[in-house]
């Protein structure tokens, strides 16, 4: 019983000091730039939802956000669609070339983004698709991609093979069969790999900056945009960086039951 | 499983290879491409062999850059490997409370990494930040936009803040994945906790450990986004790593050639790394 409350008194500290920046920023989100700039205070005094209002209310703020749901949106759904028959295949067939296929995906996991930056501006730029929602989620398939394939081929290999074989016994054709049983079948898995390509295209910025300009600009691009012009706006600042929380919130609450395995890759 | 040898899985997965061949190799290509050439306009490159890999060798502020980066993934890994394994043996294994937990902590894991640099600049300012401002009220003389120590501190706790609670799930879920039995038979043995970790939890926690260390060496050694916002990469080049160095030569500078043989190495660096991991650890499993 002694070492239960050491432990649980040992997980509350560590859960209150990793909130404790975030409970700043939430703070700092709903203060006047005065009371900010003025003096130290632990919670808003003079509580104001002004900052979140200049973002609901300004095209060049609010649209970020929207460019930057596009473009992740995209990026998840091509990434699955790729990605399940690909990872069934390296889960239940053998081929020509398996295993180097396997490994070289996943080194593109490993591929600094920043080496990518010129030849993608250059490559994009060249077929038209600079600026555009749909470059930014194609880049990001680079390192989404292979870690979906790698998640799903974990999943879709704890499914006993005896299931493939009953469905062409009952005379499914293998499309049908893909969609109608086995996809239900894997769908924590397929929610863990969703939950997986989001975080990963949500969070990025080095290469959704450099791959666009006014149309799609990501929300991350515009707020350090903002970061060089003398005097920073702080409360904006906060109420903005609070606002790109909020859908990571959304998708964890989702995946809440999954996290576990999830995290685990499917493969533990 | 035992798999059944089909060639025609090929059509499976060539939606995949189709579309990563155009988001890897053809930059790749265009990457080796520039490597060896100087180019002065449309139509005025010059084949140079290997000059541009020659000099970036020789460059100071490269070999700089490098050895930062080394040190702070090193830094990286000998902290965050053990705070992800204490804390998740210290996370709460059913229940409401357990949920919670995990949810706290995916928290930092989903936000945008600008943000987290965002976060941190404010938090750790001295004049409207909790933790500047705290530390500066005990006394003592911490400012992270101006003294090199304070700058590689902050950067580091950021990292810690940020990446440890990917470790500790993934350390979770490894450990929830271990057979009550197994724990019932050391009782009988009358084991000590260090034995049950030692003997019971350390290994069956290896393979999410490979995971947690390859994940963070690579992602730690491609930092960019949050240093770039917290410290700009200052004071002078003190927290620039290598992402940034590459990014000021080619976008900012437009040293093509340059920074085409840059990102080689870089790579390469990267997947030797990797491998070198990645062999240890399987390497030591045979072992036993």
């Amino acid at each position: 019983m002694k070492m239960n409350k050491r432990k649980n008194f040992g997980i509350t500290a560590y859960i209150i000091l990793l909130m404790l920046p975030i409970y700043w920023l939430l703070n700092m989100s709903f203060k006047t730039n005065q009371e900010i700039l003025g003096q130290l205070t632990l919670f808003p005094h003079d509580f104001t939802l002004a900052n979140y209002a200049t973002i609901f209310t300004d095209p060049s703020w609010y649209s970020g956000y929207i460019n930057s749901m596009i473009y992740v949106s995209m990026n998840v759904v091509i990434t699955l669609l790729v990605a399940l028959p690909a990872a069934y295949a390296f889960s239940r067939y053998k081929f020509v070339g398996d295993k180097h296929l396997f490994f070289w995906l996943l080194s593109n996991r490993m591929a600094p983004p920043a080496v990518f930056l010129l030849p993608f501006f250059q490559l994009y730029s060249s077929i038209g698709l600079f600026d555009t929602h749909i470059a930014v989620a194609l880049a990001h398939c680079l390192f989404n991609v292979p870690l979906a394939v790698w998640i799903l081929e974990g999943f879709i290999s704890g499914v006993p093979k005896e299931y493939d074989e009953m469905a062409y016994i009952d005379g499914y054709s293998f499309p049908k069969f893909f969609v109608k049983i086995f996809i239900p079948m894997i769908r924590s898995g397929i929610g863990v790999a969703a939950f997986f390509a989001f975080m990963f295209s949500w969070v990025e910025l080095l290469l959704a900056r450099t791959l666009t300009s006014v149309d799609a600009q990501p929300i991350g691009a515009i707020m350090t945009r903002t970061m060089g012009a003398s005097g920073i706006d702080w409360g904006v600042l906060s109420a903005a960086g609070v606002l790109t929380i909020l859908p990571g919130l959304l998708v964890v609450w989702f995946v809440r039951n999954h996290i576990a395995t999830g995290f685990a890759l499917g493969r533990v | 499983m035992n798999k059944v040898s089909n060639n025609k899985a090929w059509w499976l997965v060539l939606p995949v290879f189709i579309l990563v061949a155009f988001s890897a190799l053809i930059p790749l290509m265009t990457v080796v491409n520039y490597s060896v050439q100087d180019i002065f306009g449309p139509g005025q490159a010059y084949f140079v062999g290997t000059e541009w890999f020659e000099e970036i060798l020789g460059d100071e502020r490269l070999q700089d850059s490098l050895g930062r980066q080394f040190l702070f993934s090193a830094a990286v890994l000998l902290i965050q490997i053990p705070l992800g394994i204490g804390i998740a043996l210290m996370m709460p294994t059913r229940g409401k409370r357990a949920s919670v937990c995990l949810i706290m902590l995916a928290i930092p894991l989903l936000i945008p990494w600008n943000v987290v640099g965002t976060i941190w600049q404010i938090f750790g300012r001295g004049d409207i930040g909790l933790f500047g401002w705290g530390l500066n009220q005990l006394g003592f003389d911490y400012n992270y936009t101006a003294n090199t120590g304070d700058a590689w501190a902050t950067v580091l706790l950021m990292d810690v803040w940020h990446w440890t609670p990917l470790v500790a799930l993934l350390c979770y879920s490894g450990l929830k994945a271990i057979p009550e039995a197994f724990y019932q038979a050391a009782e009988i043995d009358r084991a000590s906790k260090w034995a049950i970790f030692r003997y019971i939890q350390l290994p069956r926690l290896k393979s999410v450990l490979v995971i947690a260390v390859l994940l963070r060496f690579m992602d730690s050694f491609m930092i960019y986004t949050e240093p770039f916002v917290l410290t700009g990469g200052g004071p002078g080049s003190s927290t620039t790593f290598l992402s940034q160095t590459l990014t000021t030569m080619a976008i900012g500078q437009f040293d093509i050639g340059r920074a085409a043989a840059f990102s080689l190495i870089y790579f390469l660096i990267v997947l030797l790394v990797s491998w070198l991991f990645f062999t240890a650890i399987t390497h030591l499993d045979k072992q036993k």
